[in-house]
């Protein structure tokens, strides 16, 4: 029996488990609106909470849609692992000859064109809701395009600490958000400098600086939470 | 065998080491009892009223060294998860985990303090300084390490992923510290560094002191509360049923 082994790219690979990803959530459309629906909810309660007045919503905007951003990405963290790992098909994955890690990269990604990218793209309206202009508009749908691929590095180590762990959803919050501070802090700080005349260069590349050290680290921290996790 | 060869790893054992801990702990539990009460007696009796925060300025007696371990403890305790990790040993995680309510409890009472003493000085129980809420995410650092613990039952799978989730943590305190003073600062300077103190002498002595009992009080609280971890976690072993007879 000598049947010679198909050697696959890591590429093709990356690329199969992309396509996948994707293909399972446009098939449960459900899970990928429900946390856009949520977004829109929270960034239209806290005018009603604080009152309609311009100045204080125009001020507090991009602070706001951060945050609802932040709590709406989470949202859909705790899906990224835990239905494969209830069907095994996480245990092949662990067990391919691929680097866990790059399997991880491309789990992440997927989790950001189905729940980050619609959030970037909904963004505008809020915006509008808030009575920001044309420029703060596009400073902020910037930072959130460089800002959520982190958000989902970062919360891919929770996903995998967290697999089938009791009560993982409030855990995940406790575990991530503390983490996602500093992304906050210079997305939603773009915007407020621009306002104040200060340039945005600063805040844009600590933005890519955090994408770039979490792109490289996360994937490393999720792999070997993720087997600890499957032990 | 060489008879002159130490064993480092004589220690690294649960069994070993509940005895070395029985020993140590009283040690250190004296000297922090007898540290405390020098550090309280300087800074009460001893230590000069500050000419512009007069007496309210002694909480900084509590306050500095609180801080401070609760910083250090955090890399003690991801420095114990890293080990555990890369050795697979079973005594670090114990270690990290009878490490992570004390720093907890600094985190705590350096946030307490420094509100009681922010009241008079700032007048205001709280302000969104960058020292502040950084000591109040490392809280929360803290209480999710401690969360995870709790939720995991299996111990060794516990500690392995609460040692991931302390790099991690290590990783970022640096990030953090530093993307929230960009956000602004009202706290006052550090009034000691490298270069000289900017205190009087018995302040100074008072401080030292202090930051020496909470050390000494750490060491014995963590010793003492690895014996319970390793007692609880080998409860079904021969050894244990003799040494709690």
């Amino acid at each position: 029996m000598n049947t010679p082994i198909a050697s696959i790219g890591i590429g093709t690979v990356m690329l199969a488990i992309l396509k996948r990803e994707i293909a399972l959530g446009m098939r449960q459309k459900g899970e990928v609106l429900t946390p856009l629906v949520f977004f829109v909810v929270v960034a239209s309660l806290f005018p009603l909470g604080v009152g309609a007045e311009t100045n204080l919503l125009l001020r507090m905007a991009p602070g706001v849609l951060w945050v609802s951003a932040l709590l709406a990405a989470m949202l859909s963290l705790q899906r990224m692992f835990s239905t494969d790992y209830a069907d095994g098909s996480l245990e092949q994955m662990v067990l391919s000859s691929t680097p866990l890690g790059l399997l991880v990269l491309s789990k992440a990604l997927a989790h950001f064109l189905l729940s980050g990218l619609p959030l970037v793209l909904v963004a505008p309206v809020l915006g509008l809701q808030f009575g920001l202009d044309s420029r703060a508009m596009g400073i902020l749908v910037l930072t959130l395009l460089l800002g959520t691929p982190t958000l989902s590095l970062i919360g891919s180590i929770g996903a995998a600490l967290t697999l089938g762990v009791r009560g993982a959803g409030v855990l995940l919050s406790l575990l991530i958000l503390p983490l996602y501070i500093p992304v906050l802090i210079f997305g939603a700080g773009a915007v407020e400098a621009d306002a104040a005349g200060l340039g945005i260069g600063g805040h844009l590349s600590l933005l890519a600086a955090l994408l770039v050290l979490s792109l490289f680290f996360s994937p490393l921290a999720t792999a070997a939470a993720l087997r600890i996790s499957l032990e | 065998m060489n008879l002159r060869e130490i064993h480092w790893f004589k220690f690294a054992s649960p069994q070993n080491f509940y005895f070395l801990a029985g020993k140590m702990w009283p040690w250190f539990a004296a000297l922090a009892t007898v540290l405390m009460l020098v550090g309280l007696w300087i800074s009460f009796f001893v230590a000069p009223i500050d000419a512009q925060q007069g007496q309210g300025y002694r909480i900084i007696f509590v306050h500095v060294p609180a801080s401070q371990m609760s910083m250090f403890i955090y890399l003690v305790m991801a420095g114990w998860a890293g080990f555990g990790l890369a050795f697979n040993t079973r005594l670090s995680g114990m270690m990290a985990s009878a490490l992570a309510p004390t720093g907890a409890l600094f985190a705590f009472l350096s946030l307490i303090t420094g509100s009681l003493w922010g009241k008079p000085m700032w007048g205001a129980w709280w302000v969104w300084d960058a020292r502040l809420t950084s000591e109040l995410i490392l809280l929360f650092l803290y209480l999710g390490f401690l969360a995870l613990q709790a939720s995991i039952d299996d111990p060794r799978r516990a500690d392995k992923a609460c040692a991931v989730l302390a790099l991690v943590g290590a990783v970022n305190v640096p990030i953090i510290y530093f993307s929230v003073k960009w956000w602004n600062t009202l706290h006052q300077g550090a009034s000691v560094s490298m270069k000289g103190s900017a205190m009087a002498a018995p302040m100074l002595a008072g401080m030292l002191v202090m930051v020496f009992a909470f050390w000494m009080y750490t060491i014995a609280i963590a010793l003492l509360r690895v014996r319970s971890i390793i007692l609880d976690r080998e409860r079904h072993t021969e050894w244990v049923k003799h040494a709690v007879e």
